[in-house]
């Protein structure tokens, strides 16, 4: 059995930008943000200030932090193993993301998962996925 | 207005070597130009349209451009990663028809191999790129997001291991002619299955060879191709595309071939049932299982049945595949194969290719690209070329 840990303190970090300010530092705080259009009022990701379906404005909402797994694979013979997956946000738009702190045999297409903010290795958050309770 | 007929490819030539730590980039991409012009039977003199992508040394087409020193009048950088030459020759066949230019040099030339680039180690984060601050933690690796579409279609159609792994058979059934190709061992299905897995579901067979080496083509007018004394390999149709993640309507089920390959079919005025020899780009199994559906060979979905059995190996399959052996087995030159899937056509069209996987009358191919991360961002080019 494969297990996949948590890397809290051991993602590379993340590089910083003007787009992504406001969603680290709600992060930091706990809080999961994604954007939505303010002109066609679609959520996407990964955020950016002009909406991809219309090039609208967009704003920062919070979300659930609910998702499915759209697809993953286990990268066994990365030491520590870990899983790269898409995730498919409750509000919609499907993320690139990392699944964490579960079995690699356990996982399945379609699954319940929940986000949970990790650590860079410089402490910056990183939105990764571990199987919700009682999913 | 098309560009069927407007250009034809008269030169083309790769590179030999899989391994050169000896030579820089910059001297492969001029052996490179050199065979395929000798090919042709055309001079640097003659050039005056150039054509090359990412793996060129320095900015764009201008370093070498100098290196070569060649006297331009038309210079297109475009890069759609691996898939870039298939679009060069559309691009060279367009600038050609608007009078732009007359012959067009098409180069590539890389050496990821000697260097320890390879699909697996981690791609250097782009801090500019703007998804890199959204993903670059996760270490999205080429053969990752590769996997994550091989797992998708596996989820959706019931693709299995198996049927990708014909797709290795096949391109090592070919492979086993060439000399040059880097692993020209048959290999059983069971072979890929027992191959240690790379990125679940991808085993390391599921995989194309790195390599060093490069490949070049020469697009030149109708005029001149038929003063040459080569095949006419005319240019009959194109099409390009790109696909990302539609703001998070991600569908890892299909890539931009879907939009390429019917593009360049109906310039054509060809069908797929038409054509009688494929180049499909095969960074991966899955790459070519994916892209024979969006190109129409069979319905989507129905890949694994599709390449399953045999049925891409030249002289017993219904569709022969990259009969050179492929990036699966020959060579993936700079980690971009579209060069040499052009190639490859161009042998099948003028006759050249090994006897023993060479395609009776083969009068119509198609070669196809992806270029970038199938399960990101990538590109799409596709090319129709006949023989007249
Ligand atoms: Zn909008």
């Amino acid at each position: 059995m494969v297990r996949i840990d948590s890397r809290d303190g051991l993602w590379p970090d993340p590089p910083e930008s003007p787009e992504s300010a406001a969603f680290v530092a709600a992060a930091r705080e706990g809080r999961f943000l994604l954007r939505r259009c303010l002109a066609c009022g679609k959520a996407h990701w990964y955020p950016r200030a002009r909406c991809p379906f219309c090039l609208g404005e967009t704003g920062w909402e919070e979300a659930s932090g609910r998702g499915t797994v759209y697809s993953y694979t286990v990268l066994a013979r990365e030491a520590p193993p870990r899983a790269l997956a898409y995730v498919a946000l409750e509000e919609g738009p499907i993320m690139l993301t990392s699944l964490v702190s579960c079995d690699a045999s356990s996982l399945a297409i379609g699954q319940a998962v929940t986000l949970v903010f990790e650590r860079s290795q410089n402490g910056m958050p990183v939105p990764c996925f571990r199987p919700a309770a009682g999913g | 207005m098309s560009i069927n007929g407007r250009a034809y490819i008269a030169g083309a030539y790769e590179h030999p070597t899989r391994k050169a730590p000896d030579k820089s980039v910059a001297q492969l991409h001029a052996e490179v130009a050199v065979g395929a012009l000798t090919d042709a039977g055309l001079t640097k003199d003659d050039v005056d349209g150039y054509f090359c992508a990412g793996d060129a040394p320095g900015l764009g087409p201008l370093a070498m451009a100098d290196y070569l020193n060649l006297d331009l009048r038309h210079l297109d950088s475009t890069d759609l990663g691996g898939a870039s030459y298939l679009a060069h020759v559309a691009h060279a066949a367009q600038a050609i028809a608007m009078g732009h230019c007359n012959v067009a040099l098409i180069t590539l030339a890389g050496r990821p191999r000697s260097a320890g680039h390879s699909g697996t180690a981690a791609r250097p984060v782009i801090a500019d790129a703007p998804d890199s601050p959204w993903e670059a933690p996760f270490g999205p690796t080429t053969v990752n997001l590769y996997a994550l579409c091989a797992r998708r279609h596996m989820h959706e159609f019931g693709t299995t291991p198996e049927q990708l792994a014909w797709i290795k058979v096949a391109a090592s059934h070919h492979a086993q002619h060439n000399p040059h190709a880097m692993l020209r061992d048959v290999v059983s299905v069971d072979d890929v299955l027992a191959s240690p897995v790379i990125a679940d579901p991808l085993h390391r067979l599921d995989c194309c060879v790195v390599s060093d080496g490069g490949g070049a083509l020469v697009v030149v007018r109708p005029e001149i191709a038929r003063s040459l004394k080569r095949p006419l390999v005319r240019v009959m149709g194109a099409g390009e595309a790109a696909k990302g993640q539609r703001g998070g309507e991600v569908d890892l089920t299909w890539s931009a071939a879907r939009r390429s390959g019917p593009a360049a079919f109906a310039e054509a005025g060809v069908t797929p049932a038409d054509i009688k020899y494929a180049s499909i780009y095969d960074s991966f199994t899955i790459t070519v299982l994916m892209q024979l559906e969006d190109l129409g060979f069979c319905e989507k979905g129905q890949g694994g049945r599709f390449v399953a059995d045999g049925n891409l190996i030249a002289g017993s399959g219904r569709l022969p595949f990259n009969t050179d052996g492929g990036g699966l087995c020959n060579n993936h030159p700079a980690n971009r194969g579209g060069m040499t899937k052009v190639i490859e056509a161009v042998r099948q069209l003028r006759g050249e290719a090994h006897p023993a996987v060479q395609v009776g009358n083969c009068d119509l191919a198609v070669a196809t690209g992806i270029g970038g991360l199938l399960g990101s961002r990538h590109g799409a080019a596709t090319l129709v070329l006949g023989r007249e």
